[in-house]
């Protein structure tokens, strides 16, 4: 027996260097650093002020309908705090937030998905969105834990037609496949949730269980799926080419600015515009609440093609 | 049979320590995910330096140029600063200027008309002026009375209005004007966080910042002249309100017009989301009834204290640069007449006005059903209404940009 168990060490010792070696030889790594230049992916900025006195008034009357946003926020028990946040701030914001839930809580409601599996479950809940859209064209998932200023989501996607497909975000690049990251919020149009929506049926494209041994990320496999569809993600951007969707916290891009851009710290942080930020505490969120909505110096003003209202029965906006 | 099985087991085990490096590695390096790069960063855009706009004049930084956004009017907020000119002074020290003081100057110290850094020893290149004290928290009230007496003696001609802050306090200087903008210079009147104890008409907390009129400086020195006020404790905040107190220098109310705070001596955080524990001291020491939660601050907030370097940048940010697009707010508070930026700006908000109302009924539509929350925003246009304190008198503001822009 002891010799046998000696045996079997040796060989994962020797099994393991050897898968070891043979992808140090490079001819295992998919995946490569990608390249400054060597890019097919896309960027979707947000209109300047220019591009918008520019349209006619009747263009404008049409954006104004058509540029309303269903949220899909995906909660689960274990962050409640954060459940509980969502709803008393950035929520309020949207055209129509629904709350999809793993299970369900006696503290607050949503629609009980009643599934454990992370991929499963955005499935459900893309699908009961599509299902339940209405008239409403733009679609943006996002956890709890994200925080999101929807009027800004309104803004980049002023001049976009919803019947054409967009899937936007904070775009990654994994090996070959490009996808939107699931903590800054992902953002579908009405033609994407669409098509997607067509292929979660076809088991061969879009398994309801990955097809590696490990589950990819569902971020990945919702990548993995609109790319049959002809869908591929894209970069939101503000119209000077900066991100609006942040994975970092406000106070973590602002360290990172005093270390990179010491003379010029805010400017060269984050967008005014920006939609969304990341791994911001429930308190956090209440002060960005104050800080988007409310804080501000009297006597400057910004005249924006559209209004937004704020909304009824709040007061922390 | 040994051998065979020893072989076997020697096969067993390359082949699960082969699978699980492969997986291993899998998770750790072939799956490793890159950002795609932004236009910017592709561009390699340099973050342009912001174009310098002091003027120093010995140890003062007098503000060339008020700091602007590219895409926003700020005409009101230009008017405000020339005819409310402000005196920031900041208490520092020598071993506080590149932790504090540094990001001060970078921050809410450009929008004011004059800003003066304090400290107990006199540097010629951030600048500061030197008080000749020592450091420390028993020299407080010490600092205060030269740094006031400084002012009066070298800038009094430079501004109505006189600001005392720390250097780990954050002011919204254009909203101190907005308060300010009530007042004339002429009257002898202090404004800040308002506690009530050890005196009759209260007093203002020093970490909250407070500011005096220019005849309130005019008689604090005064006092010291005639020496009805002396240095009394080093208990700076208290002292000098019962120094103004005899000198017939009035403790303002700087709440907003629906009666909340301006001046705040702790974070937002603290404010906006903390629950202060009832035997606090804080409790007893405000003047006016503390409001715990979102009401706790007003839109228009004058002050935070406390504030570390990182906070500093981050309230710059949410003050001046992010914002929802579109967004009205809920309290628009107007400004006193004789302020407004001028005969022009009045034809156009009658102008815009009326534009409002012909294309309200174009574009006015309800919103889908909620399903949760509250009503959700929405995106429609409507007639403003005509209220004291809605309707900003000087500048057309959110309004629809289609007539906006054809007006300009």
């Amino acid at each position: 027996m002891l010799s046998e168990g000696g045996s079997f060490m040796k060989g994962m010792a020797m099994g393991g260097i050897f898968c070891l070696g043979l992808s140090l030889f490079g001819s295992f790594s998919p995946a490569t650093e990608h390249g400054p230049g060597e890019h097919h992916h896309h960027h979707v900025k947000a209109p300047s002020k220019d591009e918008l006195t520019r349209l006619s008034d009747g263009r404008v009357l049409e954006l104004v309908n058509q540029v309303r946003v269903s949220c899909i926020i995906m909660v689960q028990p274990k962050i409640l705090v954060y459940w509980a946040t969502a709803l008393d701030t950035w929520s309020k914001h949207c055209d129509k937030a629904v709350f999809y839930t793993s299970e369900s809580s006696k503290a607050l409601e949503a629609v009980d998905l009643n599934e454990k599996d992370d991929w499963a479950r955005l499935r459900k809940a893309l699908k009961h969105a599509y299902e339940n859209a209405g008239d409403l064209r733009w679609f943006f998932v996002a956890k709890a834990t994200t925080f999101a200023i929807i009027e800004n989501l309104k803004h980049l996607v002023l001049a976009k037609d919803p019947e054409q497909p967009f899937y936007l975000g904070n775009a990654m690049k994994s090996g070959e496949l490009e996808y939107v990251a699931y903590e800054s919020g992902i953002v579908l149009s009405y033609e994407a949730l669409k098509r997607l929506v067509n292929v979660l049926e076809d088991e061969e494209k879009c398994p309801e269980r990955g097809h590696a041994l490990w589950a990819m990320s569902e971020d990945k496999q919702l990548a993995v799926c609109l790319k049959y569809t002809g869908v591929f993600a894209e970069n939101g951007e503000d119209s000077h080419g900066k991100g609006l969707f942040n994975s970092k916290s406000v106070d973590s891009l602002i360290t990172d600015s005093m270390r990179d851009n010491p003379t010029n710290v805010v400017e060269g942080c984050c967008s005014d515009l920006a939609v969304t930020f990341n791994e911001m505490s429930p308190n956090q969120m209440q002060v960005m609440m104050f800080g988007v909505y409310r804080l501000r110096p009297y006597g400057h003003d910004f005249h924006d093609l559209l209004v937004f209202q704020p909304p009824e029965g709040s007061d922390n906006d | 049979m040994k051998g065979s099985s020893s072989r076997l087991a020697f096969s067993l085990g390359f082949l699960v320590g082969a699978c699980s490096i492969y997986f291993f590695l899998r998770q750790v390096w072939f799956e490793r995910s890159y950002p795609v790069l932004t236009e910017a960063q592709e561009r390699a855009t340099a973050v342009s330096e912001s174009p310098t706009s002091w003027r120093k004049e010995g140890a003062a930084l007098i503000n060339l140029l008020h700091p602007h956004h590219a895409d926003e009017d700020s005409r009101l907020a230009d008017v405000l600063y020339q005819k409310v000119r402000v005196l920031c002074w900041v208490m520092t020290g020598p071993y506080n200027l590149q932790s504090r003081a540094r990001h001060v100057r970078a921050t809410w110290s450009r929008h004011c008309n004059v800003v003066v850094f304090m400290s107990s020893v006199e540097d010629p290149d951030f600048p500061t002026v030197g008080l000749g004290t020592k450091e420390g928290r028993d020299q407080l009230y010490w600092k205060t009375i030269r740094a006031f007496h400084y002012v009066y003696e070298h800038h009094a001609s430079e501004a109505d209005w006189f600001l005392k802050a720390d250097d780990d306090t954050f002011v919204v200087v254009d909203n101190l004007r907005w308060i300010l903008s009530n007042h004339t210079p002429e009257e002898p009147i202090y404004f800040g966080k308002r506690f009530k104890p050890y005196t009759k008409q209260g007093y203002m907390s020093g970490g909250a910042g407070y500011v005096l009129s220019k005849e309130a400086l005019k008689r604090f020195v005064e006092g010291f002249r005639t020496n009805v006020c002396t240095h009394t404790t080093p208990v700076e905040d208290l002292a000098l309100g019962q120094c103004l107190e005899k000198m017939g220098v009035q403790a303002g109310d700087s709440r907003d017009t629906l009666h909340r705070e301006t001046f705040h001596p702790f974070v937002p955080e603290h404010h906006l989301t903390g629950k202060f524990s009832k035997s606090f001291w804080y409790w007893s020491y405000c003047y006016y009834p503390i409001v715990e939660g979102p009401q706790c601050c007003s839109d228009l907030a004058v002050s935070f204290h406390y504030v570390e370097a990182e906070l500093m940048y981050t309230l710059e940010y949410y003050t001046y640069h992010l914002r929802a697009f579109g967004y009205r707010p809920r309290y628009r508070p107007s400004v006193r007449q004789g302020l407004t930026p001028g005969p022009l700006s009045q034809t156009v908000v009658t102008a815009g006005l009326k534009a409002v109302q012909e294309v309200t009924d174009g574009r006015a539509h309800t919103t889908s059903a909620s399903s949760l929350g509250g009503n959700k925003t929405k995106s429609e246009t409507e007639p403003e209404k005509l209220g004291k304190d809605d309707l900003n008198s000087g500048v057309t503001e959110n309004r629809t940009g289609v007539t906006q822009g054809r007006h300009r």
